[in-house]
């Protein structure tokens, strides 16, 4: 097991010259030893980049890459000891499950009593005791994808395990079987986990701390909870949830007043905000509806009421903006084409500068 | 158009993939197929377009016999999960083709039509480019725009995006529905997500290994599903269906555990009880059912979490909004809520549905 530091920055092409040419522009990262990590972001975003960095599979184009405070940065995966688990199995099919699983240590010529036992073991955290003599081929998707996984767990000396997407090809109803399955085995062995995903509940289900991605940049390192109350910065607010959040320019034109969407609201007397373009967001589940007339509300008409089953998903229009708020069904709906105030201001409302939260 | 299917089935080399249904679609709004991967969605989009022949039955245009017509006589639009473009054409005349090959309209009037759909799918600063030099989901997006632009009376939408990571599929199912809202085509579009149904709103058809289980509007099949199966398929997670024997309108769940619906009293004797995720809560609420349960993951979407539990009844899933955090293992105790369950008799039909605003 190993702790993981990125000092780096990486580009394809030979001679990097503006921020455009870098597929991961220059950071400085930790993973900890024995940490549950999520790399999360829409496709481009360089996640898969920094994935390869760490498994050896490429070299950073610049900076470094330490294991434990060792330069790791041109050791190849078999080197850093890395184990990873793909989108699809990768297993000898010929091959019996426990020979499967054995394949690892065989080939590093582990001791045969030894491995007798580490495969019975991983086999039981797996529950893939009873196939063990089975052959591999025919296995359904989900059984190959843990026998992937218990041939990267059954090497005791392994530095990380990278996964990348491994849940792809799972039925949906299986997947949450798999995801407990990591959860347990991250709970039991403590080894450094990374996982890769452009999947929302992937992420936030596995991982302690979710690394979100944008552009080549880790926009925010936090717990789910992080990057759902406060996230950092409003690409998190965006890409964390469904829908994501609202924003709404807006300007600070005193000490106690704010402009959103060309009406005048009072900040709440326990914000201090800095005069100047600001922009307001939150959550459609922070956003509550009030019937028109309330004071300090932002006024909107409704434009779309959708019965989403559990709740109700309000779209209404401001100036400039559509923002949605997420009513209970126990609340009787707003009407389309009726005006309505929304509590915008209130204890969840994030403001940002540059796209960065300041308060 | 209206579109009637009438005991309309397809055998394939002695396997049936679609056992004899009859369903006539809501003339001019959105009709979604709602089912998992093999429950016939594909194969039956197959034979309303045209690709294949109904191996029993018949299919009706506006009244009119088409069963044997071929996809070229009909006039309908498709598009499929994978992206399809013609990859030496510009986006504009990817677009513009259905129109050139139609021939009805002039040149100036298709740049302002292939301008407006541009426009609405957010594309117009891509109509110069080639398609390969588009992202994955402003190709589905030309697609959909190709598809769309020929106004056809009926348009096929095979689980369109499917293939684009969850932000893109949000915003582009946003811009679908403006675009359906118009109401001027009969469109299908199938899905394997009940939530994606639910935002699509319409009428849904739910469908399972081949039958048509249940067909209604969308809000309507999901608060009254007709039988336990449509009740499972339309809900995710899927609904806990517990066993339970009524008595007097009491039901028993066994370990001791009991719930009491208000005004129900059917037959007595053994019966299902469905609880979708929303019914088992960790709040008790006014008259929540407590039960003992341990912690086996949970599971979080980003606005909602879903704790997977185990408990004497059996596992159950719970939902709670927003992000809960639940150590693994942990003991805690959760509601089930009286005023959202299910009822289902013993050949598993609905006997009780709550109310929609529970």
């Amino acid at each position: 097991m190993a702790q993981i530091d990125l000092k780096l920055a990486h580009s394809y092409k030979a001679n990097p010259t503006e921020p455009a040419d870098y597929a991961l522009h220059h950071m400085d990262m930790r993973f900890e030893n024995g940490g549950a990590y999520a790399l999360l972001g829409p496709s481009g975003c360089g996640k898969s980049t920094m994935l390869n960095i760490m498994s050896g599979l490429l070299a950073p184009s610049e900076g470094t890459v330490l294991f434990d405070g060792k330069d790791v940065s041109h050791q190849t995966p078999q080197e850093r000891n890395i184990a990873q688990v793909f989108q699809f199995p990768v297993i000898y099919d010929t091959m019996t499950v426990a020979d499967n699983l054995a394949f690892p240590l065989r080939n590093r010529k582990v001791d045969a009593q030894y491995i007798q036992k580490r495969i019975h073991d991983i086999a039981e955290m797996l529950e893939l005791g009873p196939i063990m003599q089975q052959r591999a081929a025919g296995l359904s998707a989900d059984v190959k994808q843990k026998i992937s996984l218990g041939r990267g767990l059954v090497r005791p000396d392994v530095s990380a395990i990278l996964f990348d997407e491994p849940l792809t090809v799972i039925d949906p109803h299986l997947k949450w079987q798999l995801r407990r399955k990591l959860k347990q085995i991250h709970n039991e062995l403590k080894l450094t986990l990374i996982y890769v995903t452009h999947d929302q509940v992937e992420a936030l289900t596995f991982a302690n701390q979710v690394v979100v991605m944008s552009q080549g940049r880790a926009v925010q390192v936090g717990s789910p909870q992080e990057l759902f109350e406060r996230p950092a910065h409003t690409f998190v607010g965006h890409f964390i949830g469904s829908p994501g959040m609202n924003f709404i320019n807006a300007s600070v034109t005193t000490e106690r007043n704010i402009n959103l969407a060309g009406q005048l609201l009072q900040i709440p007397s326990n914000q201090t905000l800095a005069t100047g373009p600001v922009t307001v967001g939150i959550r459609p589940e922070h956003l509550q509806t009030t019937p028109s007339g309330q004071s300090n509300e932002l006024q909107a008409t409704v434009t779309r009421v959708q019965d989403v089953g559990t709740y109700y998903l309000i779209t209404c229009a401001v100036e400039g903006a559509l923002l949605k708020s997420r009513q209970n069904k126990s609340d009787i709906p707003a009407q389309v084409g009726t005006s309505i105030g929304l509590n915008v201001l209130n204890e969840n409302t994030c403001y940002y500068i540059n796209e960065e939260l300041v308060t | 158009m209206s579109l009637e299917l009438q005991q309309v089935s397809t055998v394939v080399d002695g396997h049936t993939h679609i056992y004899p249904l009859d369903m006539a679609l809501k003339p001019n709004s959105l009709t979604v197929l709602l089912g998992a991967t093999q429950a016939g969605k594909t194969s039956l989009m197959r034979v309303m377009a045209g690709l294949d022949k109904p191996s029993k039955g018949r299919l009706l245009f506006d009244g009119e016999d088409v069963t044997g017509r071929s996809v070229r006589e009909r006039n309908i639009a498709m598009v499929y999960q994978q992206f399809i473009n013609y990859p030496s054409m510009s986006v504009f005349d990817n677009i513009a083709s259905p129109l050139k090959l139609a021939g009805r309209d002039t040149a100036a009037s298709i740049t302002q039509r292939v301008n407006d759909m541009a426009d609405r799918l957010h594309i117009s600063q891509f109509l110069q480019r080639l398609p390969a030099e588009l992202s994955g989901g402003q190709q589905q997006r030309v697609a959909l725009a190709r598809a769309l632009i020929k106004a056809a009376p009926l348009t096929l939408l095979d689980e369109p995006l499917v293939n684009l990571d969850y932000k893109l599929r949000e915003e582009l199912r946003e811009e679908l529905t403006a675009v359906f809202d118009v109401g001027n085509s009969t469109i299908v579009y199938a899905t394997t997500e009940p939530g994606e149904a639910l935002l699509l709103g319409g009428h849904t058809a739910v469908m399972y290994e081949g039958k048509l289980l249940q067909y209604g509007p969308t809000n309507e099949v999901f608060q009254r599903p007709m039988n336990v199966q449509v009740a499972t398929a339309f809900s995710d997670p899927p609904m806990n269906v517990l066993s339970a024997t009524s008595t007097d309108g009491v039901l028993d769940l066994g370990s001791a555990i009991t719930i009491r619906i208000a005004q129900y009293n059917k037959a007595s004797g053994p019966v299902s009880v469905g609880l979708r995720a929303n019914a088992v809560t960790l709040d008790q609420g006014t008259d929540g059912v407590a039960l003992a349960a341990r912690v086996e993951l949970s599971e979080i979407s980003g606005s909602d979490t879903f704790i997977h539990l185990s408990t004497a009844l059996g596992p159950l899933v719970a939902q709670v909004s927003g992000v809960q955090h639940m150590q693994l293992g942990s003991q805690t105790n959760v509601y089930l809520q009286p005023k959202r369950t299910f009822v289902f008799d013993k050949a598993g039909n609905l006997s009780h549905a709550p109310h929609n605003n529970a």
